[in-house]
């Protein structure tokens, strides 16, 4: 008896106890999973970053080194067989002038310039003159281009010698570096035997060296010399862009930032302006490319593949960006400083400009980079106004052709030679994410340094 | 001289006027008694905004209207049989004679009546290019010198001066809607004259997507079904809300419940550099690194998996709408009151029940609304699905296969084309103005549910 009501006493105090540590065990369980689910998603989260990072880098990093071969080349007068370069005589046109310096040039262009390159080889290695054929394979085409340009600049170099570093081929440089499995039957091999023989020796030699090459930077895009392209027409294409965006997109999206923010009443246009602005924001970046198109292109009748119009396209996407961010920078001044430019009795407009624009600069600022951010790694809209036209040429000014850097890159990933420019593609990437980081940075910085609490 | 040195001639004259408005404003306060009534300042913007203004809106119509004007008295010399020209050979001849008429010359001889036309050309585009000059001088110096004779004390420059500011900046809004109002006209005149070839009901509801080249002849188009393309826009927007939500959603509520500060103010910003990076950067990454990973992980299992397939095209995107999700959410979240979870909490509820069952259940609405704006992100995103969703616009299921989908489409169709006569090039049109729909849509309903819900707890 004593026994059983000790039991029913106890037991169901213990049992409930019992379930409740094992509820509680069941639910702090349930926390932890569920803590760990969380923390997973934020390593996830990192991870991508991470594995997006170092792929990029370890894959792109590799090209601004290349092949290169450094020769002593003797301009053979025998070979560059010319006179002196013209000269203006004083009875002569000036058209007639130019039209002998064109001939002139020509010569110089049509010269052999591959025996030279053939004898600059043989000169260091003289065993190679049985493969005399072969060594011009070695070289991209730009390294005759090269040597031209240098006597073009000084004829005296004709008849002397001159220590230079010229690129060798793009098929050299992939196959130097491995970047393409040696044991491939020659048939799937772009370079003759012969030629990967002496690319080996030249190698084991020490003439044919990986060196850090400015080629990515100082060349633009080439298609019959892969090993120099490079991305100088691209930089200044998005630069000019870039140019287009910091005058329009800017100016326009933060004088209506200040009308709707400072001056608009409540209106039904302002109403519309708003809900226009909103929805402008979340148009797929390529709806604007088929803007550009249709207007721009079709109805303007404006050039095709100009930075003028990229940049005409990319301001009107950007627009909403920098509309919504000044708004908040100029939300963000105290309306105590308005009241106050008021009570001194400044008008609306001096209030704004002179007390309120003033104090929300750093803001503006931040939102104009982060905009024009935006409109550096663009791509969609470009290809649809004919900025991914293959152009060989620096522009200069922003009516010419041109491409973008993200547009070389989407060029550069789809070209043929697949082993060679993956690299090349990778290390347009770095160039172009350098650039976002730095505008970012730049940014991250105005706003640490002027950011003012109220 | 150029339209560039005319407009920068202009600003000089402008600043001139400024001056010449500040001068003459002291010098008439230093010769009255009573106060002027605004600052000098203003004076001098008054006349140099009434320099400026007239002569640029004259430069502004003059340049617009010009081209036509010229065009007209040039084809009204023109032999009659050559009035009913296609708009297509009415440029192509412009461009003609204004090459016969610049001395470069053209390909084969010109026709006698060319060169009457292209002498008239000349002449006109002279006279022209000097009566712009001058009427665009006259009006700045009258405008100038007007203004600076009416400068009295009484004059209330300021409140002109701010009335233009407040037009300028009024008008700078309206360029918004001007884009809004460009987008849809051109895409609806676009789409139009598409639908003029194929049926509305063959392009929404078509099955199947081939379309020919416009070179095989006019009497058959092939087919410009919709429907493969929305399927695969659908099947990739799908797989990218899969990875991106759970993870975006997670790190949310991980980083603003449960993160210590140090991992928060560390790993919140490295995420958010998933926003700012190129979707071209992504593609490349997913074509390089992300196809060739599954595909040879399908290897492994003994699925077969396309290196350029929807899940590639698809992954690769989630990752990058991951942190538009998060910051979303996070928004979302910090809006429910501290009083609910607090409630929860003293009710003896864990912190994952808390969330779980009280601030997800009162952020559902919110939630909902990010995620849409998230699809409407995916739906319009392009290059990533040009360089990885391999272009193939067939209906299939499987997301292992290569699909396409509209915006890549919108790119093949109208790339480096500017012959807009085809319906191969319009249907670009016609798609842009589906998805310009279909994210507007969304958006809408988006921001609608947002803003409901934030009002709820304000």
């Amino acid at each position: 008896m004593a026994n059983s009501t000790m039991e029913s006493g106890v037991d169901p105090r213990a049992r409930i106890q019992s379930q409740v540590e094992q509820s509680l065990r069941r639910r702090h369980a349930r926390e932890k999973r569920f803590r760990r689910f969380g923390l997973t998603a934020v390593m996830l989260g990192l991870a991508f970053v991470a594995v997006l990072f170092v792929s990029i880098f370890s894959r792109g990093l590799p090209a601004f080194w290349q092949s290169t071969l450094t020769l002593d080349v003797r301009f053979d007068p025998a070979v560059l067989d010319m006179g002196p370069p013209p000269q203006q005589k004083p009875e002569e046109s000036p058209r007639d002038f130019q039209q002998r310096l064109n001939a002139w040039n020509f010569q110089l262009t049509m010269a052999s310039w591959n025996t030279i390159l053939e004898d600059a080889l043989i000169a260091e290695k003289p065993a190679l003159e049985e493969h005399r054929r072969q060594l011009r394979k070695l070289f991209t085409s730009g390294a005759k281009y090269r040597l031209r340009d240098m006597v073009a600049e000084n004829p005296s170099l004709i008849g002397q010698s001159r220590e230079v570093t010229l690129l060798a081929d793009a098929e050299v440089d992939v196959w130097i570096r491995g970047n393409i499995d040696r044991s491939l039957p020659d048939a799937r091999l772009q370079l003759s035997p012969e030629v990967r023989r002496i690319a080996d020796e030249l190698h084991e030699d020490g003439l044919l060296n990986v060196t850090f090459s400015t080629t990515l930077f100082t060349n633009s895009d080439s298609r019959s010399s892969p090993a120099s392209a490079g991305l100088a027409g691209a930089f200044m294409g998005s630069l000019f862009m870039m140019l287009v965006v910091i005058v329009l997109a800017v100016p326009v999206g933060v004088a209506s930032a200040i009308y709707l923010e400072e001056f608009a009443p409540k209106n039904k246009l302002v109403d519309l302006i708003e809900v226009n602005i909103n929805n402008l924001a979340a148009v797929p970046s390529i709806v604007f490319g088929l803007l550009g198109a249709s207007i721009f292109i079709n109805w303007f009748r404006l050039p095709l593949s100009a930075p003028l119009v990229g940049g005409l396209v990319l301001s009107l996407m950007t627009l909403p960006t920098v509309i919504i961010t000044t708004r908040s920078a100029l939300k963000a001044v105290p309306p105590s400083i308005r009241q106050a430019a008021l009570a001194l009795g400044a008008s609306r407009v001096q209030t704004v400009f002179q007390q309120v624009l003033p104090l929300a600069i750093p803001g503006i600022l931040t939102g104009a980079i982060i905009g024009v951010a935006q409109a550096l790694g663009e791509t969609a809209p470009l290809l649809l106004i004919g900025m991914n036209a293959f152009v060989a040429n620096i522009p200069t000014t922003p009516f010419e052709q041109s491409t973008a850097l993200p547009v070389q890159i989407y060029l550069w990933q789809g070209n043929e030679m697949r082993n060679f420019f993956e690299a090349r593609t990778s290390a347009a990437i770095i160039v172009l994410l350098l650039m976002m980081i730095s505008l970012n940075a730049f940014a991250i910085w105005l706003r640490k340094k002027f950011e003012r609490r109220w | 001289m150029d339209n560039m040195t005319l407009i920068v001639l202009l600003l000089i004259l402008m600043g001139v006027a400024y001056q010449l408005g500040l001068t003459r404003s002291r010098a008439v306060a230093s010769n009255t008694t009573g106060r002027m009534n605004s600052r000098p300042g203003y004076y001098g913007w008054l006349v140099a905004l009434w320099c400026g203004l007239p002569a640029l809106l004259v430069f502004v119509l003059w340049t617009l209207l010009e081209p036509a004007v010229i065009r007209s008295v040039v084809f009204s010399q023109l032999p009659p049989e050559m009035s009913n020209l296609s708009s297509q050979q009415v440029g192509n001849l412009m461009q003609r004679l204004g090459d016969i008429a610049s001395g470069y010359g053209v390909s084969g001889e010109p026709a006698p009546y060319e060169v009457a036309a292209a002498e008239t050309l000349a002449r006109l585009r002279d006279i022209g290019e000097l009566a712009k000059i001058a009427v665009m001088a006259s009006l700045a110096l009258a405008g100038l010198f007007i203004a600076r004779g009416r400068i009295r004390p009484q004059l209330r420059a300021r409140n002109h001066v701010e009335k233009v500011v407040n037009a300028g900046l009024l008008l700078c809004s309206g360029v918004a809607i001007l884009t809004t109002v460009g987008i849809v006209f051109s895409m609806f005149g676009e789409a139009m004259r598409f639908f003029s070839f194929v049926n509305p009901l063959d392009f929404f509801f078509g099955l199947n997507w081939n379309p020919r080249f416009s070179s095989t002849g006019h009497s058959s188009y092939g087919d410009f079904g919709l429907l493969p393309l929305l399927w695969g826009t659908l099947m990739i927007s799908i797989i990218a809300l899969l990875v991106a939500v759970p993870v975006g959603l997670m790190t949310a509520i991980y980083m603003s419940e449960y993160a210590p500060s140090w991992l928060r103010s560390f790993a919140k910003p490295v995420i958010e550099v998933l926003a700012g990076i190129p979707t071209i950067v992504y593609g490349v990454f997913a074509l390089m690194v992300v196809g060739p990973f599954f595909s040879n992980l399908g290897d492994l299992v003994g699925i077969q998996i396309r290196s350029t397939s929807a899940l590639t095209a698809g992954f690769v995107m989630g990752v990058m709408i991951i942190p538009f999700v998060s910051s979303l959410s996070d928004d979302i979240i910090s809006q429910v009151p501290q009083s609910l979870r607090d409630g929860s909490l003293g009710m003896g509820a864990t912190k994952s029940e808390t969330i779980r069952q009280v601030v997800l259940p009162a952020a559902l609405p919110g939630i909902v609304g990010a995620f849409l704006l998230a699809a409407s992100r995916a739906i319009g995103e392009t290059m990533i699905v040009v360089l990885a969703a391999g272009n193939s616009p067939v209906l299939h299921a499987n997301p292992f296969e290569a699909v396409s989908t509209v915006t890549v489409t919108i790119v093949n169709q109208l790339t480096g084309d500017t012959d807009f006569a085809s319906p191969q090039s319009l249907v670009a049109f016609a798609l842009g103005l589906t998805l310009f729909v279909i994210t507007l849509g969304l958006n809408v309903v988006a921001l609608y549910i947002v803003r409901k819900y934030r009002e709820q707890y304000d």
